[in-house]
């Protein structure tokens, strides 16, 4: 197993560098001017010298050659270089926002998972039922929802009748959880109920196609309780899918973040790739893909060894 | 890829396919039928909307429902209906014009690259499976810090963010075909590469270039309203949901609820009746592909 997963690891490293090449290539490659773009765009009048100037602070007037060994050679020294809007190293910038996101994103799966699981055992359990339809409703409902909206209703929910306004400033947990808990449970259910569509979906096809199964029949006739034949028989075995979307899932979890951040003015990593995109600060947006794309491989490899944990007939010896 | 139909069905269908998938499908009917009449609003629009979805009011801000503003104004006192009803052509155009280009290009290098295989297929699925690890939402922004703003560059950011998702999904299935007796027989008989490709191939493609596609609709409706909110899609003053949840929306939601809670609505129903057509098309053209 240790082997696995050390094999497994040091295989991220190359897929990493694979994915820096392809981002340089999406992000730079392509025709266009940031500085121009940026200077001029705003209508105003600059001379030729003060372009010429920015784009040698910004390395731009180097070979894109030089460029793109510049930047490979900076991820191989764990260096994402500096933004080109605020010179502040990247990785400063990430650092001081992960830990929101991070919290949030972890907070709106729990949400999610919560939800899910419960609603779409029961739907499956109680199939063709209202309970059923209901469930489905609202989780068809959920996928064509913006988590924004969600955001929006829910923010004019708390003023009408809490009278309570998302708060300027993160707090973070430690220094007092109880207000960094209420500040963020908002943006985590926005989130969350969205995520929890899907996941009910493959919950509830999930357990269904379970119960079909033979050995759920003989724990029935064995007599069993079906709380016993729903725990330890169904739902245990309806569980790795599940697993697979929630793993999926929580990856993609960043692209809700990006606009539900915005709506509860949260400066977490989904504000600052939407700042970074805003400013064309390429060298921020190229390290914040690289982040996302970082996170969705080591999700992937927590879910591998879940699935390990969770079928004792998987082994990966 | 349909399935074969027994003969009996096949004969039944032809007396009535549609009043067959009217019984089969009530939701996706009415899914339909909610999208026709969408799309005929939003035709129809300058006969249909009481005021110039982009003239200002200053008279008349932040009016409550009622007449004459059926669902209040906004901050500039335009009319809020007015708004919503331009808004459904955006979001229509931009819908439908991002997921058929998006599909057809992903379909194609799909079809291409399955058919020849070899280096060129290794690097495109390399490329790919880096691309599908990246939120849609990710990559239409990344495509739009590059391309710029405005509603051609909207159209082209989402569409380009739906490429390698449909290409995994149609390769899959193009390899299937490519190894069918007849692509072989068609080689055979020394058919062109491109022959083989217009005739055998793309027509056993349709059904999941169709499927994805309308499952694409959705998706790009909210993706523009989702960019649009951001500010980094449809530009002021044009009239689009997004835009309208933006800004003021938010600032004087308690003020003015309405501001808020129309536009919403609106992409809710529609992504609802755009996802409800794609489940149903999908259960109807290919079940493998359910999820």
């Amino acid at each position: 197993m240790t082997r696995f997963i050390l094999t497994r690891l040091f295989l991220i490293i190359p897929t990493l560098l694979a994915v820096a090449v392809l981002i340089f290539v999406l992000v730079r490659v392509v025709p266009g001017d940031i500085v121009e773009l940026r200077l001029v765009g705003g209508g105003s009048f600059v001379t030729k010298g003060v372009i010429e100037a920015e784009r040698a602070r910004l390395g731009l007037n180097k070979p894109i050659w030089q460029q793109f060994v510049d930047w490979m050679t900076g991820l191989v020294r764990l260096d994402l270089g500096t933004s080109m809007w605020t010179g502040a190293p990247i990785s400063h910038e990430i650092a001081i926002r992960l830990q929101l996101s991070v919290q949030l994103a972890l907070m709106s799966t729990l949400i999610a998972v919560a939800l899910a699981v419960p609603l779409g055992t029961l739907a499956a359990v109680r199939r063709g039922t209202v309970i059923d339809y209901a469930v489905q409703v609202f989780s068809v409902a959920g996928l064509a929802t913006p988590s924004f909206w969600l955001g929006i209703l829910l923010i004019l929910f708390l003023l009408t009748t809490f009278h309570w306004l998302p708060p300027l400033t993160f707090t973070p947990l430690w220094q007092d959880p109880r207000a960094n808990l209420l500040q963020l449970i908002w943006p985590a259910l926005a989130v969350g109920y969205r995520y929890s569509a899907v996941t009910t979906r493959m919950t509830r096809s999930a357990v269904l196609e379970v119960l079909r199964e033979d050995y759920i029949r003989t724990a029935w006739s064995k007599g069993l309780a079906s709380k016993t034949v729903l725990r330890r028989h169904a739902l245990r075995n309806a569980m790795m899918p599940v697993v697979t979307v929630i793993g999926l899932e929580f990856a993609f979890l960043i692209g809700g973040l990006v606009v539900t951040e915005q709506v509860f003015n949260l400066n977490g990593i989904g504000k600052l790739f939407v700042d970074a995109v805003g400013r064309r600060d390429y060298t921020l947006i190229q390290g914040l893909m690289l982040l996302i794309a970082a996170i969705y491989i080591f999700v992937n490899f927590v879910v591998d060894l879940l699935f390990a944990w969770l079928d004792p007939r998987i082994s990966y010896e | 890829m349909t399935t074969a139909a027994l003969p009996l069905q096949r004969v039944h269908a032809r007396r009535g396919w549609l009043a067959r998938f009217i019984r089969r499908n009530p939701t996706g009917t009415a899914a339909v039928v909610a999208i026709f009449v969408m799309a005929v609003i939003a035709a129809l629009a300058p006969w249909v909307a009481p005021y110039d979805p982009v003239a200002n009011d200053f008279a008349s801000m932040f009016s409550p429902p009622g007449p004459p503003h059926w669902l209040g104004t906004d901050a500039f006192g335009r009319d809020v209906l007015s708004r919503v009803i331009y808004g459904a052509r955006t979001a229509l155009v931009v819908g439908f014009a991002s997921s058929l280009s998006g599909a057809t290009l992903g379909a194609a290098i799909g079809v291409v690259s399955a058919y020849f295989g070899g280096a060129t297929d290794i690097v495109v699925q390399r490329f790919t499976d880096i691309l599908v690890s990246f939120p849609l939402i990710v990559l239409a922004l990344a495509m739009i810090a590059i391309l710029g703003g405005g509603t051609g560059n909207l159209i082209a950011a989402i569409a380009i963010s739906f490429v390698p998702r449909i290409q995994l999904v149609v390769r899959a299935s193009a390899l299937g075909v490519r190894r069918t007796a007849f692509v072989e027989a068609a080689r055979a008989i020394g058919a062109g590469h491109w022959r083989i490709i217009f005739r055998h191939m793309v027509p056993n493609v349709v059904a999941p270039y169709l499927v994805m596609m309308t499952a694409f609709l959705g998706q790009a409706i909210l993706l523009e309203a989702s960019l649009s909110f951001l500010g980094l899609g449809v530009n002021e003053p044009t009239a689009a949901w997004g835009l309208m949840l933006s800004g003021a929306a938010v600032e004087f939601v308690q003020r003015a609820p309405w501001m808020a809670v129309f536009p919403g609505l609106a992409i809710t129903f529609t992504v609802l009746a755009f996802n409800v057509l794609g489940d149903s098309l999908r259960d109807a053209l290919d079940p493998r592909l359910r999820t």
